[in-house]
């Protein structure tokens, strides 16, 4: 077995061991569970007032299906949320921790290099994150199917992006976690994702007022720290077609183009690059 | 023979701060080497050069004969750090196993070296809990258990007796000979004077991050031996005698002190004093005297 295999393993244990998974697990469950109690007596509420209030069955209709989509991107937007939160946790206090405690000592005297070290964490973390994502974002598709048979159009596309962003997230942490103590590492990813959920609103509203310089101070902030770009591309996956008109933090006006998406993934190949560098050239 | 360790002038500088001037020393293979000096010399950070934790400022080191940082000589080096800390979830098993898989070592091979340093350093019977259950001295024993799993050729043990109790100190001076029987070099970083008396070769003294003296133990014990003798009933001519065995005679009320060219005069020594008709009550080799060149080396103020 590889260097990089047996570290990335071990990082999966210890998310076993040390309970991060099971507390992952029954909190996503229980926000599925909160979301599908929820929309079962509002999805029941809308069905009933649009059998009186609609003039016709086609409007009563489309009227179904536009809010249980615009409720299904709603849940998907607080599970990236919280997947993102995971992503952080996950990646701030693991190299800054190890390297202030010196439990890296014993492993970087070990003949691996340390790019096996970061990349077996990475690939660690990546795996978590997956089942995260499929267990918040999956649960919330599946419950909103099977309440009301809505499935959203290019599922997978959606979900993947979403993942996508979770795993930038967690690369940014690692990264910084390879230079700075865990705490400063939080509060530096919170404080970039921050900027870029304001920069993403900026430049909706200017989508929606048709501001040029609002779009181009959102791409801008989407350059600097492209996240809020993957979730808007996957709610523009995801979103009915009327959905999109309407401005909110759930959906999306401004559709980030496959150009802001290969830069996304290659920001992200860089970021991993510098991670191993940085942590390279570190004394430990 | 390529030596163990070499370093020429090794240097580390943080800001404007030299914690290791220029250090100069080798270690031969087979040897136990001790690393003495006062606290903030520098001892940790030079170590740390020599297993490439940390990227030494300017100089050269080899181990076994390759670079520092070569990963082919690493493969033949074992290290328990200072405060040895690790993923406290893993069991010893689990933790054993994980650095023999890292370390390349066969499968059949590391569960046989595991099972063989457990029992070595008594674990075996908690070898299935959590390392987060261990007591400081159980810990102390897994890093040992770590530090020679690769069977390794130049061990670094970094205070490797803090937090154990004398039954567990015993057994790493027991530990250090048998290794140092197979020949293994060990390099040997302690505050215990005592200990490194017992089990080195030779030690260094360093002092602001350089090597300032050398010294041979071997002869430290041999040559000279400081004796207390307690004794009553002595005539002054008998003590006069005893300076055929030895040299600066004194007498301090019922104590007598001597310094004797070898361990092998005091069985003679006794005998003397016995057919003299003085009463002995005790002879004790005073063995603290590497203590004492201590402190002439780095000075009473530790050199702060």
């Amino acid at each position: 077995m590889s260097a990089i295999a047996i570290i990335s393993r071990l990082t999966f244990r210890e998310a076993i061991r040390r309970r991060i998974m099971l507390a992952g697990l029954v909190l996503g469950l229980a926000f599925v569970v909160l979301y599908s109690i929820g929309t079962h007596f509002i999805f029941g509420q809308i069905a009933k007032d649009t059998a009186v209030n609609m003039p016709s069955q086609m409007a009563a209709d489309i009227m179904i299906a536009e809010s249980t989509n615009t409720f299904m991107m709603m849940g998907l937007y607080a599970a990236t949320f919280l997947s993102i939160a995971m992503a952080a946790l996950l990646g701030a206090d693991t190299l800054a921790g190890e390297i202030n405690s010196g439990t890296i000592q014993t492993i970087a005297t070990i003949p691996i290099r340390r790019a096996d070290i970061v990349l077996g964490k990475w690939l660690g973390f990546a795996e978590l994150l997956g089942l995260y994502v499929l267990l918040l974002c999956g649960g919330i598709v599946l419950s909103t199917f099977i309440q009301s048979g809505h499935l959203p159009q290019n599922l997978l596309i959606g979900l993947g992006l979403i993942y996508t962003e979770a795993i930038l997230i967690m690369t940014i942490t690692l990264m910084l976690s390879a230079a700075f103590p865990a705490l400063a590492t939080g509060g530096i990813v919170f404080g970039l994702y921050g900027l870029a959920f304001i920069g993403g609103w900026v430049e909706q509203f200017g989508a929606v007022f048709q501001n040029d310089t609002a779009i181009k101070i959102g791409i801008t902030t989407s350059l600097i720290i492209p996240s809020e770009s993957l979730w808007r591309r996957a709610a523009f996956e995801m979103q009915t077609a009327l959905t999109g008109t309407f401005g909110s933090p759930f959906t999306t006006t401004s559709v980030p183009s496959p150009l802001m998406l290969g830069y996304t993934f290659l920001y992200m190949m860089v970021v991993l690059v510098i991670a191993v560098r940085i942590f390279q050239a570190r004394d430990l | 023979m390529t030596d163990a360790i070499e370093t020429k002038q090794l240097r580390k500088v943080f800001g404007d701060y030299a914690a290791v001037k220029g250090l100069t020393l080798q270690v031969k293979q087979g040897e136990v080497f001790g690393f003495l000096g006062p606290n903030g010399a520098g001892k940790t950070t030079s170590m740390k050069m020599l297993l490439g934790l940390i990227a030494p400022t300017s100089g050269e080191a080899s181990l076994l004969g390759q670079p520092i940082g070569n990963r082919d000589a690493m493969r033949h080096v074992g290290f328990l750090p200072e405060h040895f800390r690790f993923q406290e979830w893993l069991t010893a098993d689990e933790f054993l196993l994980l650095h023999g898989q890292l370390l390349g070592m066969q499968k059949d091979d590391l569960r046989l070296r595991r099972d063989e340093l457990l029992e070595r350093v008594g674990l075996t019977p908690f070898r299935r809990k959590q390392l987060r259950t261990y007591s400081k001295g159980m810990l102390q024993r897994v890093g040992l258990a770590q530090a020679l799993l690769n069977r390794p050729a130049l061990v670094f043990l970094d205070e490797p007796t803090s937090g154990l109790d004398p039954v567990g100190r015993r057994l790493v001076r027991d530990v250090i000979r048998e290794v140092r029987a197979q020949g293994t070099a060990v390099f040997l970083n302690s505050h215990l004077l005592s200990e490194i008396e017992v089990t080195c070769d030779r030690v260094a003294f360093i002092q602001h991050g350089e090597v300032v003296r050398v010294l041979e133990l071997a002869s430290l014990s041999s040559d000279q031996t400081s004796v207390t003798i307690r004794v009553a009933n002595l005539a002054a001519e008998s003590l006069s005698g005893l300076s055929q065995w030895g040299r600066e005679v004194q007498r301090d009320g019922e104590f007598v002190h001597l310094i004797v060219a070898s361990d092998a005069a005091l069985p003679e020594v006794t005998r003397y004093l016995v057919s003299q008709n003085a009463e002995v009550y005790s002879i004790t080799p005073n063995r603290m005297s590497l203590e004492d060149i201590f402190i002439e080396t780095v000075g009473k103020d530790g050199g702060l």
